[in-house]
């Protein structure tokens, strides 16, 4: 494979064989975003330990910079991530790389729970990391804030809930449609393959030139999932509404929900 | 290409469908209709009309999301099936699926987008939604002890796959009058035959020395705002006549049926307002005509190679035996004509099941059953069958890991609930969610263990429309609504002593039961049955004494029973009772609003 071609800046997702022998070339660095005791345990050979939750407490482009250049990674770097969840968690970081302008950034498509009952090599090395100069051009173009995604809509924007259907029934940005973050993983896969993808969005009239939103709960985790799954399938006017639900609620926003049906009442405990 | 293989090797002796039910052009072609429908280039009618036809539903005050039904004819499942059925609600639905009376899936809230999906998904497993709904011929229902009752002549489960697969799709169940409903039963017991369009038990008699299968064929029963008792056709029909007699009733209720008035448009109706002779003379003339037609046609194909029965080879050694188990196989389980062999019903509370249960059951269906298979159940439940009697300590140690082992599956204590106001349209009250709250409660009092109440049963619909089956109950409820000067509450209307075996009668109303009260209602009348019954008595035949004028010197009729009540139903101000005037599973006040009928149990 060749390192350095433009077109691989659109890779959305890499396979278990690709990125073992990527990581046999050393072209690539990998992230690991598990909590640091998980990690510890046992982890992609190589990997980086950036847990979520350190991300999140601060993921001011500053401090996404500086995580950045520690871990050795530059502006060309290839770097694919990876979480034992389903993807949405890996998604979530892989996007705030992008924000800060790293492009060539990708999603191991499997988990590593996957990865492990495929037996695929794991260690408990942590690897030493030589720091590197990482420039920061914010892309403005992938995130949306409440302001920006009230005027997108009334534009015609397409706005995506990724929560669970009950959830959405429940409460929603009006006009959202529901895409759960279950219906864009396969059973082996984070992502379902791109045809299937494809008629999700196709059996939606939602072309492909259509400006979408994605939100989720609270942090844009399953969003950054619905994200990934958009852009996989070439759909590149997208963007994560980070802050989500959440800041929508507590700006006190106008909320729609699914009346006169005891829905709740019907999913089995 | 990748070339590690995620998915795991899996044992190569498991059976797998026969018959792929499911068409993939079905799928694509809801789609593009799908489509045009949002375009507004198809009239609303003209697309509802399609997809009921396609086993969707609209949901309730709501055509963005769907209910779609499978179709399993006879209720038979393998377990790849069942792993797809929790892959599609993971992704489409809501993580759970419904397991309906009539021995279908329902998945619920699917949007309308999805459907083709979804449809897609089941072709893949070799399911279909196809005639699910609509105005066709329903799912053919098979009790799920056909072939292992050990009151069964033989087994009818190949008769009920044969007879789907000469109607499924054919021109002449595509546009009846309305749907139409066929059962067949091991015996009398199990297969609620005299409730349905058609009702077959198998029989068999001695002619010239010569064994002749065949069946004994009840027509024009059903259950709805009005009930009737199927008809016996004749004595004894033989097995060669099944196809011509089913294709001559159908056809009957095609020509004649009620199209005018939809209320009255079910078999049933045409078959009391014509009389039942001159109905059963016209059927009989019909199929003389269909035979001379058909049968240089058509014969039906029954396939009645016998199930592979695979070695199953547990280590069955059990290092103890948990908790609860030896009332669980009292309530959960039957011993099969084959000696060594058990089925085991599994509780669900109104018939939901997670998509996490779905697959364990696959497993353990994989595991544990000789059979490999699963079928649904006419109780929104489902059934193992082919348990070696030795496994059945392992198999209850595996439900318990996912909370399937409650137990109580075959007694009062499981209890039927229609999905009211969680999706359905017509609902009134919250039947689903009464029925799961009920059934709690009397686990908790181990009503399960109770002999006297082990025959009886509870059903409950969320309006007078009988999905719930409430008349064919011990104790049966349907749906309304109170009021007390201005302040509406949700309750039940109650019938009482109702039966689905030989004895098939209807309930009769005994009073209306505040939704909140419905539970010491039940507890009050077993609190009366327990004072009043007779030596070895059990609630279901004190019942039917009752009715009948036979009672003891306290309670001769309903009427005194609905005298004793009087307390527990008492209805108090909203002051008083805040709660008693909000339904289950809804805070808000109670107040009843519906919209257009689809019919979903
Ligand atoms: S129409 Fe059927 S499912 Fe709906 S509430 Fe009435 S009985 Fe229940």
């Amino acid at each position: 494979m060749c390192g350095l071609s433009k077109g691989k800046t659109t890779r959305v997702t890499i396979d278990a064989d690709n990125l073992r022998s990527e990581i046999r070339d050393k072209s690539v660095k990998v992230l690991d975003i598990r909590k640091e005791e998980d990690y510890k345990k046992g982890h992609i050979p190589g990997a980086i330990n950036l847990p979520l939750a350190s991300l999140l407490s601060d993921d001011s482009p500053e401090k996404v910079l500086q995580y950045t250049q520690s871990f050795g990674i530059g502006d060309e770097t290839s770097v694919v991530v990876y979480d034992d969840t389903f993807g949405a968690l890996a998604s979530r970081v892989a996007w705030t790389l992008e924000y800060i302008g790293h492009e060539d950034v990708s999603l191991l498509d499997i988990t590593f729970g996957t990865w492990k009952k495929l037996g695929l090599e794991i260690n408990t090395e942590s690897p030493s990391t030589n720091k590197s100069n990482h420039s920061l051009k914010l892309k403005p173009q992938i995130l949306a804030t409440a302001d920006y995604l009230v005027h997108a809509k009334e534009k015609g924007a397409v706005l995506m809930d990724n929560r669970e259907r009950l959830n959405f029934l429940e409460q929603h940005i009006p006009g959202a449609i529901n895409i759960p973050y279950r219906m864009l993983a396969s059973s082996q896969n984070i992502l379902k393959p791109k045809e299937e993808l494809k008629r999700l969005m196709q059996n939606r009239n939602i072309s492909s030139d259509s400006e979408i939103i994605t939100y989720c709960g609270s942090v844009g985790t399953l969003s950054g999932l619905g994200y990934y799954a958009l852009k996989s399938i070439g759909l590149d006017n997208v963007k994560l509404y980070v802050r989500s639900f959440k800041e929508w609620k507590s700006l006190e926003k106008p909320i729609e929900k699914q009346m006169d049906a005891n829905y709740w009442d019907l999913s089995a405990e | 290409m990748s070339n590690t293989s995620v998915n795991q090797a899996k044992p190569d002796n498991l059976p797998k469908h026969k018959i792929n039910w499911g068409k993939l052009e079905e799928a694509e072609y809801f789609a593009e209709q799908v489509k045009l429908f949002r375009q507004g280039k198809i009239s609303k009618d003209d697309f509802r009309r399609f997809r009921l036809m396609h086993g969707a539903y609209g949901s309730r005050m709501t055509d963005d999301y769907s209910m779609i039904r499978l179709k399993l004819p006879a209720g038979e499942l393998y377990p790849e099936q069942l792993d797809k059925v929790a892959e599609l609600s993971d992704s489409f639905s809501i993580g759970s699926a419904h397991v309906s009376t009539r021995q279908n899936f329902q998945l619920h809230w699917v949007a309308l987008e999805d459907v083709s999906e979804v449809l897609r998904g089941l072709v893949d497993a070799g399911m279909t939604t196809r005639e699910a709904c609509g105005n066709s011929v329903r799912s053919i229902m098979c009790s799920p002890l056909a072939g292992v009752c050990p009151d069964e002549i033989f087994d009818p489960t190949p008769y009920a796959v044969a007879t789907t697969k000469f109607l499924l799709r054919n021109p002449m169940s595509q546009a009846l009058p309305r749907k139409f409903k066929i059962n067949f039963t091991c015996c009398e017991k199990h297969g609620m035959v005299r409730m349905v369009d058609i009702g077959l038990i198998p029989q068999q008699v001695e002619i010239n020395g010569k064994t002749q299968l065949g069946f004994k064929i009840f027509l024009g029963g059903g259950l709805g705002a009005q009930s009737f008792v199927g008809h016996l056709l004749e004595d004894f029909t033989p097995e060669e006549e099944l196809l011509y007699t089913v294709v001559a009733t159908v056809r009957i209720f095609d020509r004649l049926g009620n199209r005018e008035n939809m209320a009255r448009a079910r078999m049933r109706y045409l078959v009391n307002e014509m009389g039942w002779e001159k109905f059963q003379n016209l059927v009989l003339k019909e199929r003389a005509m269909v035979k001379m037609v058909l049968s240089v046609l058509v014969k039906l194909d029954v396939d009645k190679t016998p199930d592979v029965l695979r070695k199953i080879s547990i280590s069955s050694e059990m290092p103890y035996i948990p908790q609860g188990y030896s009332r669980w196989i009292k309530s959960n389980t039957i011993k099969q004509k084959q000696s060594g062999f058990s089925s085991v019903f599994l509780t669900l509370e109104s018939g939901d099941v997670t998509s996490n249960q779905l697959r364990a059951i696959a497993d353990m269906a994989r595991e544990l059953t000789a059979d490999g298979q699963i079928r649904n159940g006419f109780a929104q439940d489902m059934v193992f069958r082919w348990i070696k009697d030795e496994d059945l300590p392992r198999l209850y140690a595996k439900l318990l890991e996912v909370g399937l082992a409650n137990p109580g599956a075959l007694t009062m204590t499981s209890v039927v609930g229609c999905s009211g106001t969680t999706s359905c349209n017509l609902a009134l009250t919250n039947s689903h969610r009464l029925a799961k709250e009920v059934q709690r409660k009397f686990i908790e009092l181990k009503i399960d263990e109770d002999d006297d109440l082990r025959n009886s049963t509870i059903k409950i619909s969320g309006c007078p429309n009988s999905c719930g089956q409430h008349e064919i109950a011990t104790i049966g409820f349907y749906g309304g609504g109170g009021r007390l000067g201005k302040d509406m509450y949700p309750l039940y209307n109650m019938l009482l002593g109702g039966r689905a075996d030989e004895d098939t009668t209807l309930g009769h109303t005994c009073t209306k039961v505040p939704a909140k009260r419905v539970i010491p209602t039940i507890l009050k009348i077993v609190e009366i049955f327990k004072s009043e019954k007779r030596q070895g008595e059990t609630l279901d035949l004190w019942m039917r004494r009752v009715i009948q004028g036979n009672g003891g010197p306290n309670i001769k009729s309903l009427d005194d029973i609905k005298e004793l009540l009087q307390p527990t139903i008492a209805v108090p101000t909203k002051d008083q009772d805040e709660d008693f005037y909000a339904d289950y599973g809804n805070d808000a006040s109670y107040h009843a609003k519906t919209g257009r009928g689809e019919c979903a149990a």
